[in-house]
Parts: C-alpha cells; sequence; structure tokens
C-alpha cells in the first residue's frame, strides 16, 4: 500500500470553515432544539400543574392529604416500613440469583435438539406451563402451608423458605421463557459458526449463543426483576413482615394510610435507580436500540 | 438547469474522520452516473446523503430544483420520490415479494391496495419474477432478492435511482441477471446514481463515471476516459489492482 495516500484529515479539519449556507442550516438547528426544549418543559409543566392543581382543589383534598400525605406519621412509620423493605431486598436478591439459575437451566433444556433430550424437553416444558398456568398466591399458599406439612428432613419450615420456594418455582417459569426466546433470536448461522471452528454444542452454547442472548434480554429480565420485588412482598400473607405488612400494622394503629404511600415511595427510590443502572450496562454491553439519524 | 441533481461542496465527517469532501456532481435526467474507487472511499456516503440517509456537515444538494439539504425540508417526502437499493438487499423477510415491492405504494404513496397490487405485480413482471410474488425473500437465491428490492425502488415512479453496490453480494452467475436488468432500465430513461466494482458494466452504461479517493472525485469523464484512459495517476493505481 506504497501508493496509498495519507489522509489529508488533520489539515484539512483545522482549514475548514463552514460555509454560510451551513452556518444557517445549524443556526436553524439550535433555533429548533431550544424551542422544541421550551415547548416540552412548558407542556409538562403545565399538564403537571393542572393535574396538581385539580386535586389540592378538589372539596376532600384537606382530609386526603391528611390520610395519606401526613408528614409526621411518615417520619414514625418510616423506620418500621424500611426495616419490613430490607427483607424484600433480601428476598429479592436471594430468589433473583436462583431464579435466574433455574430459569436458564430450563430454557437450555428447552432447547436441546434430538430425540434423546425429548424427555428433558417434555419436563421443562410441562414445568413452564403449569407454573405459568398456577396464579403466584396459590402457589404461595400451596407451598407456605403445604411444605412444612410434609414434615421433610433436613428442609426448615419456615413459611420464609417455602415463600421464597414459591417465588422462585413461579417467576423461574416466566424467566426461562426469556431466555428461551432470546437464545432462539440467536441467527442459526453463529451457532454453525460456532461449530465449524470444532467447538462442542455445549462451548458454542456457552461462548458464542448464550453472550449475544443474554444482551438482548436484559431489558425483559429488569422488567421481571422489579416485578419480582414487588411480588416479595406477597409472602406475607404466609405470616412473615415486609415494608407493605409493616406499612399495614403501622397503618391499623390510627388508620392512617401515610405509611403505604412510604412504602410506595421506597419501592420507587429501588426501581428507578435500578433501571437506570440496567440501560447503562445494557448500552455497554452493545445494546443500542433504535438507532441512527432516522 | 435542466439537471436533476446536483451536489455543491457537499462535506461529510463522522466525527474526526472527513469522509466525504467538497464533492460537486451534477446528473441529468436519463444519465447514469457511475461512482468507482476503492472500499472506505466514501462511495456508499454519498449516495447515503443523496437519500438523506446521512445528514451532510456542509454542501448543498440540489434534487429537482431544491434544496434537499436544508433542515426545514420534509426528508420522507424527499425520499419518496428517490429508489434504494441496498447491497444487502434489505427485503422485509416478514412481508411477501408482493408485500415488499406494494408496501410503500400503499403506506407513503396512497394507492388502494387493489391498485398497489396490480401495480406491483406489473413491475414484479418487468423484474421477470411475476411467478415469485407469493414468495418469501427467504426462498429466493440473491439475484432474485435483488431484483425483488430494484422492483420495489421502483414500482413508485421515482425521479432517480440510487444503487449502493448491488452486485457485491452476489455470486458470480447471479451478477449478470442483476445488471442486465440495470441496463434495461438504463435503456427505459431510468436515471441513475451508483457505485459498483463491475468495470464492465460501468464502461456499458455509465453517461459519466467519477472515481472517487479519500472522499474526494479525483477524476471524472466519459467510461472510455476514465477507465480507458486515466489521466490520474491514482485512478491507474486503482484500475489496475482491480484488473490484477
Amino acid at each position: 500500500m506504497s501508493d496509498r495516500v495519507a489522509p489529508a484529515a488533520t489539515e484539512d479539519t483545522q482549514d475548514w470553515q463552514p460555509s454560510d449556507v451551513q452556518r444557517d442550516r445549524d443556526e436553524w438547528r439550535r433555533r429548533r432544539t431550544l424551542r422544541s426544549a421550551v415547548i416540552a418543559v412548558g407542556s409538562t409543566l403545565l399538564l403537571l400543574g393542572a393535574v396538581g392543581g385539580g386535586v389540592v382543589s378538589s372539596p376532600g383534598w384537606d382530609r386526603v392529604q391528611e390520610t395519606y400525605f401526613s408528614w409526621d406519621k411518615a417520619v414514625s412509620s418510616f423506620p418500621a416500613v424500611l426495616e419490613g423493605l430490607w427483607l424484600n431486598i433480601r428476598v429479592m436478591a436471594i430468589c433473583w440469583v436462583l431464579i435466574l439459575l433455574l430459569s436458564l437451566t430450563v430454557a437450555i433444556v428447552r432447547t436441546l435438539r434430538g430425540p434423546v433430550a425429548f424427555p428433558l424437553r417434555l419436563l421443562g416444558t410441562a414445568y413452564v406451563d403449569v407454573f405459568r398456568g398456577l396464579p403466584l398466591l396459590l402457589v404461595i399458599f400451596l407451598l407456605g402451608f403445604g411444605g412444612p406439612a410434609l414434615r421433610l428432613q433436613g428442609l426448615p419450615t419456615s413459611p420464609l423458605f417455602w415463600g421464597c420456594s414459591a417465588l422462585v418455582l413461579s417467576y423461574s417459569a416466566y424467566v426461562a421463557e426469556v431466555f428461551r426466546a432470546g437464545i432462539e433470536s440467536v441467527h442459526p448461522s453463529q451457532r454453525l459458526a460456532g461449530r465449524s471452528l470444532g467447538l462442542s454444542y455445549g462451548q458454542t452454547l456457552r461462548h458464542v449463543v448464550l453472550p449475544q442472548a443474554w444482551r438482548r434480554v436484559i431489558p425483559p429480565l429488569m422488567n421481571d426483576l422489579v416485578s419480582l420485588q414487588k411480588d416479595s412482598g406477597l409472602i406475607a400473607v404466609l405470616g412473615v413482615t415486609d415494608a407493605i405488612r409493616k406499612a399495614q400494622i403501622e397503618t391499623s394503629l390510627d388508620f392512617n394510610y401515610t405509611p403505604y404511600v412510604v412504602a410506595g415511595v421506597l419501592f420507587c427510590c429501588l426501581t428507578i435507580p435500578m433501571a437506570r443502572l440496567t440501560d447503562r450496562y445494557a448500552r455497554k454491553k452493545g445494546y443500542h436500540g433504535a438507532g441512527g439519524v432516522l | 438547469m435542466s439537471e436533476l441533481l446536483r451536489l455543491d461542496g457537499v462535506r461529510k465527517c463522522f466525527g474526526d474522520h472527513v469522509v466525504l469532501r467538497d464533492v460537486d456532481l451534477t446528473i441529468e435526467p436519463g444519465q447514469c452516473v457511475v461512482l468507482i474507487g476503492a472500499s472506505g472511499s466514501g462511495k456508499s456516503t454519498l449516495l447515503r446523503c443523496v437519500n438523506l440517509l446521512e445528514v451532510v456537515d456542509d454542501g448543498v444538494i440540489t434534487f429537482d430544483s431544491r434544496d434537499i439539504t436544508d433542515p426545514r425540508v420534509d426528508g420522507d417526502e424527499v425520499r419518496s420520490r428517490m429508489g434504494m437499493v441496498f447491497q444487502a438487499y434489505n427485503l422485509f423477510p416478514h412481508l411477501d415479494v408482493i408485500g415488499n415491492v406494494t408496501l410503500a405504494l400503499r403506506l407513503v404513496h396512497g394507492v388502494a391496495a387493489e391498485e398497489a397490487r396490480s401495480r406491483g405485480l406489473a413491475m414484479l413482471d418487468r423484474v421477470g419474477l411475476a411467478e415469485k410474488a407469493q414468495a418469501r425473500p427467504d426462498d429466493l437465491s440473491g439475484g432474485q432478492q435483488q431484483r425483488v428490492a430494484i422492483a420495489r425502488a421502483l414500482v413508485a415512479n421515482p425521479r432517480l435511482m440510487l444503487l449502493d453496490e448491488v452486485t457485491s453480494a452476489l455470486d458470480p452467475e447471479l451478477v449478470g441477471e442483476v445488471l442486465d436488468l440495470l441496463t434495461e432500465l438504463k435503456g427505459e430513461g431510468v436515471t441513475m446514481l451508483l457505485n459498483t466494482h463491475e468495470m464492465g458494466f460501468a464502461r456499458d452504461v455509465a453517461d459519466q463515471v467519477c472515481f472517487l479517493h479519500d472522499g474526494r472525485i479525483h477524476e471524472r469523464g466519459t467510461p472510455e476516459q476514465v477507465l480507458g484512459d486515466p489521466r490520474e495517476e491514482r485512478t491507474r493505481t486503482f484500475l489496475s489492482r482491480i484488473r490484477a
């Protein structure tokens, strides 16, 4: 490539001055961006103002404010609700790890090829069908009260353990389908390319298919994680006290519903940063969504 | 002002990298202009700028006597009057062949389903694929897919066809069927701006050949002159490489 002329980029870039036409265009684009921003901010404030004003000026607002948005009650109930939330967080974290493991296994089993794997596929399909069909609350009741009653040696009888088991079993069925969709969305030619290099089925899955599938399913996985965070409260029906349960107890003292609002705000405070973090992680992994100028 | 397309001082950068600099070009109705040059010389970017798929960083592109690089211009409307064909066909795999060809007719040009269908079938007949109307793109050969893509771009009677290395993804024996079709279109007076590595085809069909190097048009002229007796050293080097 001796005859290849080095691009005159640096010198050219420094010398280059935009033409008058381009200056006009840039100016117009700047003005339009500014105008769009002003309109967007203005209309947002207007909408929020209208909704807020409508609520605040309603005839019953004083009593609603006292019952749901009492600052004193919020402060006094905050420690208890926070303590309950800690349980939600622990349940969510432990269950999420187990759910990822179980669901990934089920998804891989369901995508196995060949007649040898038929019984496994059947098992995986049956599991997903049954646990996606059963309402979560029903599974919690079944395992939460039925599990300890089995008196199995070596297994704890705490409602927390059995509640978490119910969550894991139920959620893994959904998440397995997310993983399976991801695995099947990787183009078959990728699998072929891996095998053609001499990689085994498992190596191809581990090093070629799953990394691509994983980054495609991050957004729906996030969806299920947020959902789990809230459903983790359902095991309160077995007698453990999570944030909602704590809020209920606080409320029952004086029929002021502010603790529920406190719990709601705390849940949002957990979810929203997590969503932003996941977005960043997904972008780093090369998930771009729609892009380009169009 | 008989020209259909005119580029004046077009410049395009991706970050610090200048892809096109000071490109001037005119195309008259019915003309065929062929861009040649090595990969990365800016041929595809030039086509994408004309189709407003990229926003130019300076310069003016005039199409049908209107400055289409003005940010106030409705890009969708401009694109609806051009037809673009891509190297990788870019057919919609979820639609059958006739669905691909009639999509824009129905959605953009407001043609009734019945008429769109008959126009689509006529266009498929024109590219020799009438019997494949119900087939899925995946069931066609590369050459057939590219002919469907040409039919899709052509069905709304665009003023200008942009063809971006339309034979580069094809097997050698399939290249001919696509190039023959383009030669026929040229004979019918379709205005074309295209880039290609097929020098024989460029020689047959081009009214003007432009050699791009490093984002600049280094040499332009009739195919006999540019391909047969290039003045520029760079053009000679490029041609000798691809003929080797």
